[in-house]
């Protein structure tokens, strides 16, 4: 187990510039995921670190090396990959053995390892089968067997859930967070789903077109996200995030229409351009006379445990999460009040997160 | 096309028996005249009732060759053909299957030059080049010796592209997977590469054994040496010209042999040589 450090990452690949100053410190045993939008650089990350894509500048180290120019066998470190890359032609068990028959240890050692990975991810009974007669999760499992056998300084995940379907995603998402909490071994989770983020992570790291948007608990990153991006990358359905300039008591959107703000919520002062954030749970349906804005709903979508109604104000569209037993229709127009403890601003230019004191 | 209709069916079978027929029957022929005596064949009408003497004509065949026309014993010939088809066929697979790793999974500079160099011989057969290549291998003395029937034929474009085809289907994860568990390119080539070119390998084994069993021109030119004659060689210099009769019932006896092994490598390996042709397992 090791830390990893990441200190001022860059990554070009000719002239196109992929990651612009990336700094990040796994500590030892944390279970950090990296979380982004296709193509925004968090595959490369993982790569560079894993040492299967050379660092443009900056420095990364493993357990106190720095790891620059060393070859990937030699950074004591396992790679779990989106498409499993078991090898087609080995038994599962060959498949677990195969690195560390690379690495000349005794044929008994060989089968206590990977016996171990085998029970504690219940394999046991599969050894002798060939990938290609394993279910997805099944080999996703066996990927991650040939990961535990090693007992590596740090795992790295590259998508391991993308290519399951959305049930087996959520058991295996389960899996894998008992298995971190069981192994303790620091490891870096690549994906595009936030929810696994939420969901896996210890802390998170938010990116965005090759930048750190920002890093922190999931909680933490939900409940005050730094930058307009993460607030509405972070959440299902995402914040509702709207252009506008505030007046006395009152936020005027571009066309015109107003949103009333509560009497003691914090607010940039009156006159400034501003991005009102106001997340789907965070809104409430009221008495018309109460509401600080009335959403023209045009649809509905009923999950059960929840109902979200989907509606344009001002030109913008906007979702609410009501509750499930709620009344409405579509076509209707919808009364709503703000929770005043639960708007966010951000600056329309930096799109940085603004704070201000409450009233 | 599923349709229960007596007349198409009849049409179809009657379609079929007519090629089965054309195909097999020049076969069968040889195969007849091959158990004939020599005045059974020369007799006319030819008799398509296979004779008594298969096992003669057979052994004068293996052991003596053809008398009349000076020639070596079929046996020896038979050697030859299939030391050379298979230098060829293990030559072509082993330097494709190398070259094609190179190209697929090295960076190196000239990388390209090379594939289109290779690639461009594609356009040049055997036939184009065979005067400049005779005269190399003249002058190394190759001449009458397996290295000059086999070497000029080992190199293989056609090999060589397809494999890398194939290496290129291979994701790349697998060779990731494989740099971290550790393995040297080398190790990733005869542990995982090799492994899944199997089938490939056994349907360009089954190519180009045929290929190198069947070459005419090239053993031609570059044997003079009876005991250096591939059996496909043979069969022509037993064919005598002028006044000698030819032994055409020993002629069609080692036309026999000459097709049995191709004949049998397609048999025993047509299972493999259909799976390379149709499924990767990956």
């Amino acid at each position: 187990m090791a830390a990893v450090v990441l200190k001022n990452v860059t990554k070009a690949f000719g002239k196109t510039q992929v990651i612009y100053g990336m700094d990040l410190v796994v500590t030892d045993g944390e279970f950090v995921v990296i979380v982004g939008p296709s193509g925004c650089g968090k595959s490369t990350v993982l790569r560079m670190i894993a040492g299967l894509e050379p660092v443009t500048s900056g420095i990364i180290e493993i357990a106190g090396r720095v790891v620059n120019d060393v070859e990937p066998k030699d950074r004591n470190i396992a790679m779990v990959f989106q498409n499993y890359a078991l090898y087609p032609h080995m038994s599962v068990r060959e498949n677990m053995a195969y690195g560390l028959k690379i690495r000349r240890m005794a044929k008994p050692e060989i089968e206590k390892h990977v016996a171990r990975a085998a029970k504690i991810l219940e394999l046991e009974g599969l050894l002798d089968r060939k990938p290609r007669e394993l279910s997805g999760g099944q080999r996703q499992r066996v990927a991650m067997g040939r990961a535990i056998v090693r007992d590596p300084a740090a795992f790295l995940f590259d998508e391991p859930l993308s290519n399951l379907d959305a049930k087996l995603r959520v058991q295996m998402r389960l899996e894998i967070q008992k298995l971190s909490r069981e192994l303790g071994t620091t490891s870096l989770y690549v994906t595009h789903d936030q929810v696994e983020a939420m969901t896996l992570a210890h802390r998170m790291v938010v990116m965005n077109a090759g930048r750190v948007e920002q890093i922190g608990a999931p909680l933490d990153v939900y409940l005050r996200p730094a930058t307009a991006f993460v607030a509405a990358f972070i959440g299902v359905p995402p914040m509702n995030l709207l252009n506008g300039r505030i007046g006395e008591g009152v936020f005027t959107l571009g066309n015109g229409l107003a949103i009333k703000l509560p009497q003691n919520a914090p607010r940039p002062p009156a006159g400034t351009e501003a991005i009102l954030g106001v997340r789907p749970e965070h809104m409430e349906p009221v008495g018309e006379p109460d509401a600080a804005l009335a959403l023209g709903v045009e649809t509905i979508e009923r999950l059960g445990a929840d109902t979200l109604a989907h509606g344009t104000f001002d030109g913008h569209p906007m979702v609410v999460r009501l509750p499930a037993e709620a009344r409405l229709e579509a076509g209707t127009r919808l009364a709503l009040g703000l929770v005043p403890d639960e708007i966010h601003w951000f600056d329309p230019t930096t799109q940085q997160r603004l704070e201000f004191a409450p009233r | 096309m599923v349709e229960k209709r007596p007349a198409l069916s009849f049409l179809a079978y009657a379609v079929l028996s007519l090629g089965v027929l054309v195909v097999a029957l020049p076969v069968y022929v040889t195969f007849v005249a091959s158990t004939q005596t020599f005045e059974q064949i020369v007799t006319v009408p030819m008799s398509l009732v296979p004779g008594t003497e298969l096992i003669a004509n057979y052994t004068a065949a293996l052991t003596s060759g053809s008398e009349q026309a000076s020639s070596a014993p079929v046996a020896r010939m038979m050697v030859v053909s299939l030391v050379m088809a298979l230098t060829v066929a293990f030559g072509k697979i082993v330097i494709s299957l190398l070259s094609a790793f190179a190209f697929v999974y090295f960076r190196f500079p000239g990388r390209m030059f090379f594939f289109w160099m290779i690639f461009i011989t594609l356009m040049l057969p055997v036939e184009v080049r065979i005067l400049p290549t005779y005269e190399v291998i003249a002058n190394l003395g190759l001449i009458n010796t397996y290295a000059g029937l086999t070497i000029p034929l080992i190199a293989s474009a056609t090999a060589t592209f397809l494999f890398r085809q194939f290496f290129m289907t291979i994701p790349d994860e697998l060779a990731e997977a494989a740099r971290m568990d550790g393995a040297s390119p080398m190790r990733f080539f005869w542990d995982v590469v090799v492994p899944l070119s199997r089938t490939n390998m056994a349907a360009l084994f089954v190519i180009l054994f045929i290929y190198g069993w069947n070459q005419y021109l090239w053993p031609l030119l570059v044997t003079t040496d009876q005991s250096m004659y591939t059996v496909v060689i043979g069969i022509r210099s037993m064919i005598a010209g002028g006044d000698a009769a030819t032994l055409w019932n020993i002629v069609m006896a080692t036309a026999m042999l000459a097709m049995l092994p191709p004949a049998l490598v397609v048999i025993l390996m047509q299972r493999w040589f259909v799976k390379g042709l149709v499924e990767t397992e990956k």
